[in-house]
């Protein structure tokens, strides 16, 4: 696998060890942090999801119960009060309010519907006949609007935290398969080079250290010799006459040279 | 992230609408209609005569208005457009599909509720109860 084989391209130097030693920590920490964050938000994806299913089944409802509410208001106040409706729109009474709400991070909207209280329809809708069940119908519909609006900030949530989770886990897979590992061969790597270069270190020391040894042998060997050569002619000259020590320096460049 | 749409917060968006006569009308009845200085709507209104062009038109031009939080569209509608729906993916405007009266609700064609099964098949979130 070439996962496991790269590292990073660094000097093995006790110093980069430290570096990359601190980097792996940090990429442990982070990789947690990601972690803990990736399943906070699927916690709150699940209940999302469970909220949007349940909403979506009593959206159902309501709209069933609107539709009716509206077919009732037809019935009472004729058909031509869709006329009236669809010529009578001007400003919009009821709007959305988006807000945003932070959850591990991850800002998601919220969209409240917000009624004018001013503005409380005061149209001539329905005057005429059916007046109550107008009223009813549009009871009916403001509330289908409450449910779809929270189904649409639920919605919308859900399709923002999809896309959270779906980077959060894409990062913590790349800290734990790409990063970490690299960093751990890194480290092997320096180590296992430092450890190379001490040994070098060791064997080095140890050759000079034989080397020496064996010239110092060497050099008694040839002391001890020396010493024997002269112990033998020794009674020859044991006493130093007058005549020879005065001629020492006469003689000395006749000496051995001494190599050490 | 780089990519992350700016959630825009302010205090009054509209809810944008693409569905069937009866829908409209029960909606607009309830005071979410709007329509600005150049007689522009937040709703269209499908009937028979409307062509998917229309329809594809309105759809580009409510997801893209910036003072429209949702779009309610119904399904038979949505279904027409059914491409442009599924390739949309922003958080903002919400799109929602919603149930007319009288084409029946298939919440297989949904499309967050088919992600909702995609993602969740193993589970008895989607799948089992409908």
């Amino acid at each position: 696998m070439s996962g496991q084989t790269q590292r990073l391209n660094v000097v093995p130097t006790v110093t980069m060890l430290g570096v990359v030693k601190a980097r792996l920590v940090g990429a442990t920490r982070g990789h947690a942090l990601l972690k803990k964050k990736s399943d906070a938000l699927t916690v709150q994806f699940r209940q999302i999801l469970k909220k949007i299913v349940s909403t979506k089944e009593s959206m159902g409802d309501i709209m069933k119960t609107s539709s009716f509410a509206l077919t009732e208001a037809k019935y009472v106040a004729g058909d031509s009060i869709k006329h009236v409706v669809l010529e009578n729109v001007r400003e919009a009474s009821l709007r959305v309010r988006s807000r945003q709400e932070n959850v591990a991070g991850v800002k998601l909207p919220k969209f409240e519907h917000a009624a004018d209280a001013d503005a409380a329809r005061s149209d001539l809708t329905g005057l005429a006949r059916g007046g109550q069940q107008v009223q009813q119908c549009r009871a009916a519909y403001v509330r289908a609007i409450e449910v779809l609006v929270e189904l649409a900030s639920l919605q919308t949530s859900f399709l923002t935290l999809d896309e959270a989770i779906k980077t959060t886990n894409r990062r913590v897979n790349a800290l734990e398969n790409v990063v970490k590992p690299r960093l751990e061969n890194t480290i092997s790597y320096i180590k296992g080079e430092l450890d190379e270069l001490e040994r070098e270190d060791f064997f080095r020391l140890k050759k000079i250290q034989g080397y020496k040894k064996r010239e110092i042998q060497k050099q008694m060997q040839l002391q001890l010799q020396l010493q024997m050569r002269s112990s033998s002619d020794a009674p020859l000259n044991k006493g130093v006459s007058f005549d020879s020590s005065r001629n020492l320096l006469a003689v000395a460049d006749k000496d051995d040279d001494i190599i050490f | 992230m780089a990519n992350r749409v700016q959630i825009p917060t302010n205090s009054s968006a509209l809810i944008a609408m693409i569905a069937d006569e009866d829908t409209v009308v029960g909606f607009l009845l309830a005071g979410v209609g709007n329509v600005d200085i150049r007689r522009k709507t937040n709703y269209l209104i499908v009937d028979s005569k409307t062509t998917v062009k229309q329809i594809e038109d309105a759809f580009k031009e409510f997801t893209t208005r910036e003072d429209i939080a949702i779009v309610l569209i119904s399904q038979y509608v949505a279904n027409m457009i059914r491409f442009l729906v599924d390739s949309y993916n922003k958080p903002v405007p919400a799109i929602l599909e919603i149930p007319s009266k009288d084409h029946p609700y298939d919440p297989a064609h949904d499309s967050v509720l088919s992600r909702v099964k995609y993602l969740f098949n193993t589970e008895s979130v989607a799948s089992g109860r409908r």
